[in-house]
């Protein structure tokens, strides 16, 4: 078996059964947690339009955070956007999902893609230079942050040397870019890239939560 | 420490703008003598205690994107980072990693998560209680949503059961647990005071009713630094006509078993109130002008009553407003400009925000709101029980400076809040800094300004 039989075949197996199986432990773990029952009489009884309007309002900066918090915000949006549009806009990426589920859907030009890696690894470094220089997050990050910011940038930077055939052999390239998504998806249960799925869950929590106080989301 | 000391070691400071304990010339900032090894057990256990799904939901959840610091007083006003509102977490949730999430074993045998030291426990008391008034600004800005402010109340728990609680605020919940009061308000004193109150005032001031449809509550604040508010919501319900009664069995509403962690002793200030009220017979429970009397007994009572109360609970402004809004309340207009400060727990985290803006309408005014206003206002820096500790006065007094900033810039003649809480902290801030503007209550406002009938 070549390296990118292995990437392709046992490596992308083993990769998703880690992310299945460890993204489901960990939203079972602290989803069956007990919940306690509020007997305090309700200001709002619809709690749930609460976590919907926090799940959609916190998704950007009220007016009174804007002035402080909208460079890293930006930033944020920049490379989130841009590996969606890689992702899911790129057409060998669509024929692997096809492969997997049947579904089909328009690619965007090699042009678009291009740019937008380009756009994404600098808003990556930017977001890393911050981390690195920022005191409040120099103090937070440990491990996870700056694991989590390689297993992310990995499959952008392999990515767009396969397209450009740059380093080394194309099929070499691309078993690499395969086990650096590989990477992606082992990592991805353990960390804080799990915020893609707790990001709801929190929300709305606390959406629920304070709706029925009436206290302000 | 034992409590026998409490009165010669903590002796109450009762001649300044702000009351507390008197400041300590030796701190006794650990309480009890248990080994080290234990402390840190019992705060652990206390914290996981507590632990449901919501604060798991939450320490799973941050993205350590650090702008929760950006929303928070204490860190905008030293930008100090080790003021950012989640890293006053952090043994918190190294401990939940370690001990009790879905990983937690892995983090154990490879050993990922230190085991939580002591010594990390007390260098974090500063975090968890002196600079952090559970406003919860900061949970309005976090884009995973973390609700920094309960954890921090949790943490709390786990502080307390340990014996790391900081000197005064230690000292006052003991002293409330004993005497019914934080700042010797006892049952004697109290009724005392409403005698003395209602003889100079010439203003009804039922005690101990038997049976009524209204009893009210005063805060320890109101009764030995503001009594001129107990004479106003006894103008005010008598204005109204209505059967109502102070209960010498549940009269303060002030809960600093809650404030430093101790879950029992808050269990036991807000059962007192419950009672009380159940007693009377009565329908309403009036909160009186603090904040976090109204989240103990308004969001937290029932739980602890273990079922709906059979009885409403408002905040003072809210009962005012609802008397304002169906005309039961007429005032006199107010000739001034105004602004107000809104609570943090009543407003924020309450859920009553506009009930006080109802109020000052019925009063004939408009208040200039500040820059930052209603759910998104700044702390005035004293909640908490951060107020209480003398070590915080400095970081206490330069958050202060961001509430100056924001009611100079409303150029308003009058200044309102509803919490005495919130007012003593003015009154400190304004002797320290010797600014012109002085803190008014809502509730005294109203009772000023009261039409005859
Ligand atoms: S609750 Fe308030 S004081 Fe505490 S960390 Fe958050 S913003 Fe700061
Ligand atoms: S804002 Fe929220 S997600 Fe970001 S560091 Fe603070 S608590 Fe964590």
């Amino acid at each position: 078996m070549d390296l990118l039989q292995f990437a392709r075949g046992p490596a992308l197996t083993w990769a998703a059964t880690v992310f299945v199986f460890g993204i489901t432990w960990r939203l079972v773990g602290i989803l069956l947690l007990q919940r306690s029952p509020d007997f305090s009489e309700a200001r709002n009884a619809t709690s749930w339009l609460g976590a919907i309007k926090l799940i959609v309002t916190r998704s950007w900066p009220r007016r009174e955070f804007r002035q402080r918090t909208l460079f890293a915000q930006s930033v944020g949006y920049i490379f989130h956007i841009g590996l969606v549009i890689i992702v899911f806009g790129f057409a060998p990426h669509i024929l692997f999902f096809k492969a997997l589920t049947g579904l089909v859907w328009p690619n965007l030009p090699s042009a678009v893609i291009n740019l937008t890696s380009a756009i994404t690894l600098a808003a990556l470094i930017v977001v890393l230079v911050r981390r690195l220089s920022h005191p409040v997050l120099r103090l937070l990050s440990n491990f996870d942050d700056y694991f989590s910011w390689l297993v992310t940038f990995a499959p952008v930077a392999t990515g767009m040397l396969t397209v450009a055939h740059f380093g080394a052999r194309y099929e070499t390239l691309l078993a690499i870019h395969i086990l650096s998504v590989a990477l992606l998806l082992v990592w991805f249960p353990f960390g804080k890239l799990m915020h893609s799925a707790l990001v709801f869950i929190s929300r709305g929590t606390t959406g629920a939560l304070f709706e029925r106080k009436g206290a302000s989301i | 420490m034992s409590t026998a000391d409490i009165d010669s070691i903590h002796p109450l400071e009762l001649d300044q703008p702000r009351f507390s304990v008197k400041n300590p010339a030796v701190r006794y900032d650990k309480q009890g003598e248990l080994p080290d090894v234990q402390r840190v057990e019992l705060a652990m256990r206390a914290f996981v205690k507590d632990f449901g799904a919501v604060a798991a939901t939450y320490l799973e959840s941050c993205i350590h994107c650090g702008m929760c610091a950006d929303a928070c007083h204490f860190y905008v006003a030293t930008e100090d980072p080790k003021y950012t509102p989640i890293w006053k977490l952090e043994p918190f949730k190294q401990a939940y990693k370690r001990e009790a999430g879905p990983f937690a074993a892995i983090y154990r045998v490879l050993n990922l998560k230190k085991k939580v030291t002591v010594e990390q426990l007390e260098a974090w008391q500063e975090l968890i209680y002196d600079s952090c008034t559970m406003c919860g600004r900061c949970t309005l800005v976090c884009p995973m949503g973390i609700d920094i402010a309960s954890l921090v109340g949790l943490a709390r728990h786990g502080m307390n059961q340990a014996g790391l609680v900081p000197h005064e605020l230690w000292a006052v919940a003991e002293r409330a647990q004993r005497e019914g009061s934080p700042l010797g308000a006892t049952p004697k004193v109290f009724k005392d005071r409403c005698e003395w109150l209602a003889d100079d005032n010439q203003v009804d001031i039922p005690v101990d009713k038997v049976q009524a449809d209204v009893v009210a509550t005063m805060s320890s604040i109101e009764i030995m630094k503001y009594p001129d508010s107990i004479v106003a919501t006894a103008k005010i319900l008598n204005h109204l006509g209505l059967n109502w009664t102070f209960r010498s069995d549940g009269y303060e509403a002030t809960n600093f078993g809650m404030l430093s962690g101790n879950s029992a002793w808050q269990q036991e200030a807000s059962m007192k109130l419950i009672h009380a009220t159940i007693a009377a017979g009565a329908k309403l429970l009036i909160l009186p002008e603090c904040g976090h009397a109204y989240g103990a007994i308004r969001w937290q009572g029932a739980n602890i009553y273990g079922k709906p109360l059979p009885f409403r609970v408002l905040h003072i402004s809210e009962f005012l407003a609802e008397n304002t809004q169906n005309g039961a309340i007429k005032t006199k207009p107010l000739d001034k400009t105004l602004t107000f400060h809104d609570p943090c727990q009543i407003s924020r985290r309450g859920g009553a925000i506009e009930a006080p803006r109802e109020v000052l309408n019925g009063l004939g005014v408009v208040p200039i709101e500040m820059k930052d206003t209603r759910g998104l206002n700044w702390c005035c820096g004293g909640g908490g029980g951060v107020v209480t500790i003398h070590r915080a006065d400095p970081i206490r007094y330069k958050a202060f400076q961001i509430k100056m900033r924001q009611v100079d810039d409303t150029g308003a003649e009058l200044l309102v809040s509803s919490c005495s809480n919130c007012r003593q902290t003015f009154d400190d801030g304004q002797d320290h800094f010797h600014w012109d503007k002085t803190m008014l209550s809502l509730l005294e406002l109203v009772a000023d300004n009261l039409e005859e009938k």
